[in-house]
Order: C-alpha cells, then sequence, then structure tokens
C-alpha cells in the first residue's frame, strides 16, 4: 500500500460475501480491451473510481521480489503531463482522497470524491498507465520508503515474519510463497529497469478492470471512459496468466518462530484450499461455511466451543477463508492458549476437535444461522460503496467474471452441509497442511 | 498510523452540502435521539453513546469498565453466553460494544424483517446483562492475554510511557485495560459498579440512521432504554498536561524506531478553532500532503508515514504527531520535524497552503456522509460536542471565513516548539538520553 493500512495479501479474514449484481451494475467493454463496471448508488454525492490490473506480486519475475509493489509507489511520481505528486495533491485539493494497494494477484489505485469530479480523477488515472517518468532520485528515495514500510509493518511485528515464513512454507513451487512487500535483500536491489519491464508488460487497457461505483450514471461513465481511457494503446501479444503450478503436496510441514518481542504464543495451521473458479464456485462456498462453522464465532463454532467453553484452554480460537484468488489458496486455523497451556496440548486438541467434527458432522441449526447471516450479510453490503467496488474489482482481477459475482450469493444459499463434509473431508489432510508456533525466546521446543 | 489520525480528524467533521436532514426526536419516556431516515436499504444503524467511558473506572479497578464492557454480550437476562452468541446470529444482527477514554459505545445493525426481536435482543443485553462467573473468568483470560502482548509490543510502550508522563495522576494518564494485577483482582461487584457508573441515562447519546420513522424510533428508544441506571458515575476533572520540551529515550531491541511528539492544543469552541485546524492540516495532514509528509517522506525517504493532528478529549487538548524510522534515519527524520515545526511557527502558512487546505476541508466534508453506520456515528459525534442540529449546512463556511491573517496569528500561538515534547522507543544511531534537552 503506498499509505499505512492493514491487510494480508490472499488471506481475507472474512468470507467475501457478495450482493446481487442485478441491481444498478453495469459492466461494458472499450476496443482497446477496458473491462469497465459500473455500480451505481445515489445515496450520497460521492464517487469511487478503482482502476485494477490483472497484475499482482505473484505475477514478479524471480529476483525482484517487491517490484509490483514498488511500481505501485512510483505511479504517484511524475508522468508526461503530471509533476511527481500532482495527482494526490489535486485529489486532495479538491476534497478528495487517494491511495493504492498490491496484494499477490492484482495492484489496484483508488480516488474516493465528490461525484462532479469523475472527470478530473479519470483523465488523471488514464495518464499514470502508461505516460510514467522516473529519475533515478525517484528509485532511490522511494526505495527507502518502501524499506521504511517493510521495516514497520514486517521487521517490527514478529507476528508478521512468523506470517511471511509460514507461507513461504504454504507454498512449495508457487510465488505465493514470496511476501507482496518483497524479501529485503531484494527490495535493496531493485531498480528502475525492474520497474519499468514491470509496468510496460502489465500496465495496459486490456490488462485493466476500471469499476466507477457511487452517484454516477453509466451512458455518462461510458462517455467519459472513452474519452480519457478509450486512446490508450493496448498491449499486445499480453500473455496468459499462467503461473507455475504446486507439485503435489505430500509432506505436512511444521516450523516454529522464536522471538524476544513474542509475549503471547499462538499457533497457526493452514490446508491448502480450492479457490472460487470461474463457473465452478460450489466448493469455495462450502469452504466460506465451514470456516464459519469450525471457527467463525467463539461461542458457538465447533473450535470456539471445545476450545473456549467445554474444555478452556485458549482465548482464542478461530479460522478463516479467503475465497477470491487466482491459484489455490487455504483454510486456516489460529489457536492462542491460555497462559497454563502448552501449544502442543492446543495443538492436539485443535486435531482431536476437528476429527471428531469429521466424524460427527454439523450442527443442523447453526448450519441454518450461518446460512441466515450469510444472506443479511448481502443486505448490509450495499451500505458501503467503496467495499461494493473493491468486491468487483478483487473478483475481476482474481479470474472471476461479472456472472460468476452476480452468481455467488445463490451459490452460496445453495451449499448443503452434505456438501460442506465433503470438502472438509477432501481439505482437511494433513499432508497439505502447515503448522506453526510463534513464541518467545527460548519458548516451547516443537 | 495514516488511518488513525484519518479517523481522528473525522471527529473535527462537517459540511458542504451534505444531504443529510436530521430531525430530532424525544420518546414519550423522555429519550433524546437524533434521526436521519434512509428507506432505501431493510435495516437501521443505531449508535450509542455514554459520556465517561473508562475514565469512570473506580481507584484501583483499573479495567473494570473494559472488562465490564467485554461481557456485555457474554450472557444477557435468560441467555448465557452461548445461548446469546446464537440468539445474535439467528436474527443476522451485529453488535459492537467498546469502551474509550471518553466514552462507551455501542453500535447496533438490525434488519427491518426482525427489528422487534432484535431490539429486544440489545436490550437485555443494556438492561440485563449477567456478569456469569464462567464468561469472566474466559473474557478476563482474554484480557490478560492482551495485556501481556502489549508488554513487549514498542508502540503500546511508547504510548503507556507518553500518556503517564504527560498526564500523570489523571485517568488518560494511565492504559484504561488495567494491569495484570488490578484486572486479576476484578470482582463481580467491581462490574456491576462500573455498569452502573456508566451506562446511564445521564450520560447518553443516541443517532439513528435507516428504515425506520420518527415514531418508529421513538417507541424503539423506550423499549430498549427505560431499564437503564438513571444516574451514572461522577466524571472527571480536566487534566493538567505537562509538556516539558525534552526528548526522552526508551531502549528497546527493534530494527525501526517509533518516534512520538506533542504539546497542548485548543478546544473545539475557542474563537481560533477553525484558524487552528487550517493550519494543523498544513503541517500534518491534506491526505500526503502535508509538510511534514512532504519533507521527511517524499523529499527525504525517511519514513512510510507521519502526520501530526489536533485533537481534543473531553478534559484534555492536543496537538500529537507520530511517525517510525529505521534506527540509522530517526535523528534525521526529528531534526526535520523540530525545524518545520520552528519554521511554522514563524514564517506561518502561505496562501497558496490556505487555499489547499480550505478546498481540501471543505470539499471532503460531504464525503463523510456516506453509508448508514458512519451518518449515525457522526450525529452521536455532534451531539456530545455540543454541536446544533443544522451544523453541517453552516460549517464550511466557517472554514472559509478563516483569513491569511488568522491563520498566521494562529499558527504564532499554538505551534510552540520549545514545548514540543519528544518519546522514542527502539535503537536509533546518534541519538541517547543525553539529547534530552535540546
Amino acid at each position: 500500500m503506498r499509505r499505512l493500512m492493514a491487510a494480508l495479501a490472499v488471506c481475507f479474514a472474512f468470507p467475501a460475501f457478495s450482493e446481487t449484481t442485478s441491481e444498478g451494475v453495469t459492466e461494458f467493454k472499450l476496443d482497446n480491451g477496458l473491462q469497465v463496471v459500473v455500480i451505481e448508488d445515489h445515496r450520497a454525492p460521492v464517487v469511487v473510481q478503482m482502476l485494477w490490473y490483472r497484475a499482482g506480486a505473484a505475477d514478479e519475475k524471480p529476483g525482484v521480489s517487491g517490484v509490483a509493489h514498488f511500481l505501485e509507489h512510483l505511479l504517484f511520481k511524475a508522468t508526461d503531463t503530471m509533476e511527481a505528486g500532482e495527482l494526490s495533491r489535486v485529489v486532495t485539493e479538491n476534497g478528495g482522497s487517494d491511495n493504492a494497494f498490491t496484494a499477490q494477484d492484482y495492484t489496484a489505485y483508488y480516488q474516493r470524491i465528490s461525484a462532479d469530479r469523475l472527470d478530473l480523477v479519470m483523465r488523471m488515472e488514464a495518464d499514470r498507465m502508461r505516460n510514467l517518468r522516473l529519475t533515478e532520485e525517484d528509485i532511490e528515495t522511494e526505495r527507502e520508503v518502501i524499506l521504511e514500510e517493510r521495516a514497520q509493518r514486517t521487521d517490527s511485528d514478529p507476528g508478521a515474519l512468523f506470517y511471511e515464513q509460514f507461507r513461504a512454507a504454504m507454498f512449495l513451487n508457487h510465488p505465493y510463497a514470496v511476501p507482496v512487500i518483497g524479501w529485503r535483500h531484494e527490495m535493496e536491489n531493485l531498480s528502475r529497469d525492474a520497474a519499468f519491464a514491470y509496468y510496460r508488460r502489465f500496465y495496459a487497457p486490456n490488462n485493466a478492470i476500471l469499476v466507477i461505483a457511487g452517484d454516477v450514471k453509466p451512458e455518462q461513465v461510458r462517455k467519459l471512459a472513452e474519452t480519457h481511457y478509450g486512446p490508450l494503446e493496448p498491449t499486445v501479444d499480453l500473455e496468459e496468466r499462467n503461473r507455475v503450478a504446486e507439485p503435489p503436496q505430500i509432506a505436512e510441514r511444521r516450523l516454529r518462530l522464536s522471538d524476544p518481542r513474542v509475549s503471547q504464543p499462538y499457533l497457526r495451521r493452514s490446508y491448502l484450499a480450492p479457490e472460487r473458479d470461474p463457473g465452478h464456485q460450489e466448493e469455495a462456498a462450502a469452504l466460506v461455511y465451514l470456516a464459519e462453522i469450525l471457527g467463525g464465532s467463539g461461542a458457538t463454532s465447533v473450535l470456539g466451543r471445545a476450545l473456549q467453553f467445554d474444555n478452556p484452554i485458549a482465548v482464542y480460537a478461530g479460522a478463516s477463508y479467503g475465497s477470491v484468488a487466482l491459484d489455490d489458496t487455504s483454510l486456516n486455523f489460529v489457536v492462542v492458549p491460555n497462559a497454563d497451556t502448552t501449544l502442543r496440548d492446543a495443538e492436539e486438541l485443535l486435531d482431536k476437535t476437528l476429527s471428531d467434527f469429521l466424524e460427527n458432522g454439523i450442527d443442523s441449526a447453526q448450519f441454518e444461522r450461518i446460512k441466515f447471516q450469510i444472506r443479511a450479510s448481502e443486505i448490509y453490503a450495499q451500505d458501503d460503496t467503496y467495499s461494493r467496488a473493491d468486491r468487483y474489482g478483487r473478483a475481476l482481477s482474481s479470474g472471476l467474471a461479472l456472472g460468476d459475482v452476480a452468481a455467488w450469493p445463490e451459490v452460496l444459499q445453495s451449499v448443503t452441509p452434505d456438501i460442506v463434509m465433503t470438502v472438509a473431508r477432501k481439505v482437511l489432510d494433513k499432508r497439505r497442511s502447515v503448522t506453526g508456533w510463534l513464541v518467545p525466546e527460548g519458548g516451547e521446543e516443537m | 498510523m495514516m488511518r488513525f489520525i484519518l479517523i481522528a480528524l473525522a471527529l473535527l467533521a462537517l459540511p458542504a452540502r451534505a444531504d443529510v436532514e436530521i430531525q430530532s426526536v424525544t420518546s414519550k419516556g423522555g429519550h433524546k435521539a437524533w434521526l436521519v431516515e434512509e428507506h432505501s436499504l431493510p435495516f437501521v444503524a443505531l449508535e450509542i453513546s455514554f459520556r465517561g467511558g473508562t475514565s469512570l473506572d473506580r481507584p484501583g479497578k483499573r479495567g473494570s469498565v473494559e472488562l465490564m464492557v467485554s461481557l456485555l454480550e457474554e450472557g444477557a437476562g435468560e441467555l448465557d453466553a452461548r445461548g446469546f452468541a446464537e440468539a445474535n446470529e439467528a436474527l443476522a444482527t451485529s453488535f459492537g460494544f467498546r469502551a474509550s477514554r471518553d466514552s462507551l459505545n455501542i453500535s447496533a445493525q438490525f434488519l427491518t424483517e426482525n427489528r422487534d426481536a432484535s431490539v429486544a435482543l440489545l436490550r437485555s443485553a443494556l438492561a440485563s446483562p449477567r456478569f456469569d462467573d464462567d464468561a469472566v473468568v474466559r473474557v478476563r483470560g482474554q484480557l490478560l492475554s492482551s495485556l501481556r502482548s502489549r508488554q513487549t509490543n514498542p508502540g503500546d510502550i511508547l504510548s503507556e510511557a507518553w500518556d503517564s508522563a504527560i498526564f500523570g495522576d489523571h485517568p488518560y494518564g494511565t492504559y484504561d485495560g488495567g494491569t495484570e494485577a488490578s484486572v486479576q483482582s476484578l470482582t463481580r461487584d467491581d462490574l456491576i459498579t462500573a455498569y452502573k457508573d456508566t451506562m446511564a441515562l445521564d450520560l447518553m447519546y443516541v443517532g439513528a440512521v435507516g428504515d425506520i420513522t420518527a415514531d418508529e424510533l421513538a417507541v424503539l428508544l423506550d423499549n430498549l432504554l427505560s431499564d437503564l441506571p438513571e444516574k451514572g458515575g461522577s466524571l472527571p476533572d480536566r487534566a493538567e498536561q505537562n509538556f516539558d520540551g525534552g526528548q526522552t529515550l526508551i531502549h528497546f531491541e527493534t530494527p525501526q524506531s517509533i518516534a512520538r511528539f506533542g504539546h497542548g492544543g485548543l478546544r473545539r469552541d475557542d474563537q481560533d478553532f477553525f484558524p487552528a485546524y487550517l493550519v494543523s492540516q498544513v503541517m500534518g495532514g491534506l491526505g500526503s500532503d502535508g509538510r511534514l509528509m512532504q519533507e521527511v517522506r517524499e523529499k527525504r525517504g525517511l519514513t512510510y508515514g507521519i502526520g501530526a493532528y489536533l485533537f481534543e478529549l473531553d478534559y484534555a487538548e492536543g496537538f500529537y504527531g507520530q511517525f517510525s524510522s529505521q534506527n540509522d534515519n530517526m535523528a534525521e527524520a526529528l531534526d526535520v520535524v523540530r525545524r518545520e515545526w520552528a519554521r511554522m511557527a514563524e514564517e506561518g502558512i502561505t496562501p497558496e497552503e490556505l487555499n489547499a487546505a480550505k478546498t481540501y476541508l471543505t470539499g471532503s466534508y460531504p464525503l463523510r456522509f456516506d453509508g448508514n453506520s458512519n451518518i449515525a456515528n457522526i450525529l452521536v459525534g455532534m451531539q456530545m460536542e455540543g454541536l446544533p442540529i443544522d451544523y453541517i449546512a453552516t460549517r464550511n463556511d466557517k472554514v472559509n471565513a478563516v483569513t491569511l491573517d488568522d491563520a498566521n496569528r494562529v499558527a504564532a500561538r499554538i505551534f510552540q516548539p520549545d514545548e514540543l515534547t519528544f518519546m522514542v522507543i527502539g535503537k536509533p544511531d546518534g541519538l541517547s538520553d543525553a539529547d534530552i534537552a535540546n
């Protein structure tokens, strides 16, 4: 992220609830390949522009980790017609806010501003898609900034360092193993050439999705998009996004990190799991339920009940699953034991609870409550225009189509307990898992 | 940190032509609320705040309000913790309960289709929380775990050391989650005292936004609030603040240091408030375009983010900033901050900067009013600050009325380089306790 925000690549904690796309959502494509989605919400005179590139950290070449994110920072420098910092300054002077973020599968830029300034921000956003100019001085100063960013968000936080090592163990071959911010030794050497190589290859109208949400009309957006984005040249021969695949994972992995800055130990377990695929979202929908059933609420989930209530050995036990990704994602568990419990005992109880669950199945009252909550979340989600834009952009830049987004609520409502159990049996396979312990210096040995 | 600062600024927010029509509602039982009707989505966002918050902890009972508020949804009325959670899920309501130094806040969202049942559930949490022994043990364990984590988190250590140095014996001077010892010693009676002290009608403010009419809201208020305590605990006195212009270093083994700096601020009702707000934005805000962000990050790459903002608590006002720098960059970054503070006190701002700050503040104002929950929050904030119900329509005029002379007179008043006090945690190069007197 150019400016500080909390978020972990790929691992978006709670299920990507979606909403009905039929209402107030329009899609069209410009001749140069730019995909445009318009989400109407006329309650406030505000608009959000989000430009999503189908390129993230996992699309980097080996050896230049962090370049996708570095480039994201550099996009706030000069273009042929704007000075360095001008875009943000103009947005600010017009009362708006802007930022950008990079994840494994996408890079996105956004502004939130008064709806009558859409023309202005479209012109500037379109400009920097193709016309970036970078000096060596820009590179050197901004590289210091991203190293400060890494120091602040990763190196100063043992939990973040642990997560980084954990993800590296999760993937044997796939680039999701490499952190979005980059490994420090590679970040230190990121060059102007590396940034430009990535820019030239991926920043093009036929590799982007424009999402405009708020107090706008589709016809008006189309006209502005044609004016500002229409003239941009597409990249010819844009390669299909095929990343290296994981080999079969046949051995469980375990790791332990100790750090003097840790005072509350905890354990993390992740299983490789399928993501939402275009036209095939049923397994992912079942996994949304599975994460909720196993570790959604402290008081009612399977793990919460077992580890916080029936046999209260944990201060927290939860599960998460991020359904939106281009390639395989993961089903994740975290257990934070109380002061009287070892990580070994906590892990044993986690394993026992999971295997009991596979044997006993799902409580049908719990299943119905979750189903209703998922339906209600579609109503609440309509309240936040930015989040709606974000949801569409994330899905579309991660390989899904608008039809998949439209179908998602219904796919979620058609999940049954049987499907969830079938997917649970398939995914909860230790050979495709990583277990990690984060402990204080001299803490419990694995 | 940037986020944190932006949120803090939101408290000061107000209006271009945001189309927000606020109604004042009074129920038969005498409960007051501000309401914005918005019938396009079938749910209501309700925000209830009680003045006082964790500053109402009784002596020796630090953490009692925090523990109490964490227990409100852990069993109420006929339901134990699990029963309450199941009812909550079955209705798909969303309840949030939190306490801060000045207030205790309850945020609720519930669907139109099951509004009565949702309100009944919320009422049980507000009016008849159980504080069951097993729930107390469980939640206490969670708070103790979080207290342990704070002990090795440099940001938390800095925050506590800063508050202690600045506020001394005032409730603001200690961490409101308490200490391991104080939290361990809390009894069920302490929780009941904390409940009666904080969740009382004489301390309460309500905002509602969504699919509900004024008449329906009046009935809802009586159903929801009629059994709350009438009168809460006694609110604290104003805080004496101590800014000595010094610099303190806390040693901590980490690759990047964190610095906080600040001195006193001014009250929201001060006649210089708007000029002060504008010049403070020129220094530490304006998105990423304030002077600090430009000088420390954009020109020199010494930090990922830096900001400074005026803030107002109920019993103290301040002007604080914070940033992180790798250990070899911290000394230089601190020099830049000092230099900019002195330059501002001496020279003030330019006409261009004044204009930029005005267009930013007036243009961003209407952007705050999006989303039922956001607006409900603003309604409560306005009431707690004592702003008139038509304030939104007048706020931008107040920003625009500030002249360059006002701004620079007030810049000289609020920027006090000699009082600017620094505290750093980490292992910064070229900085030691010997640098304390600058």
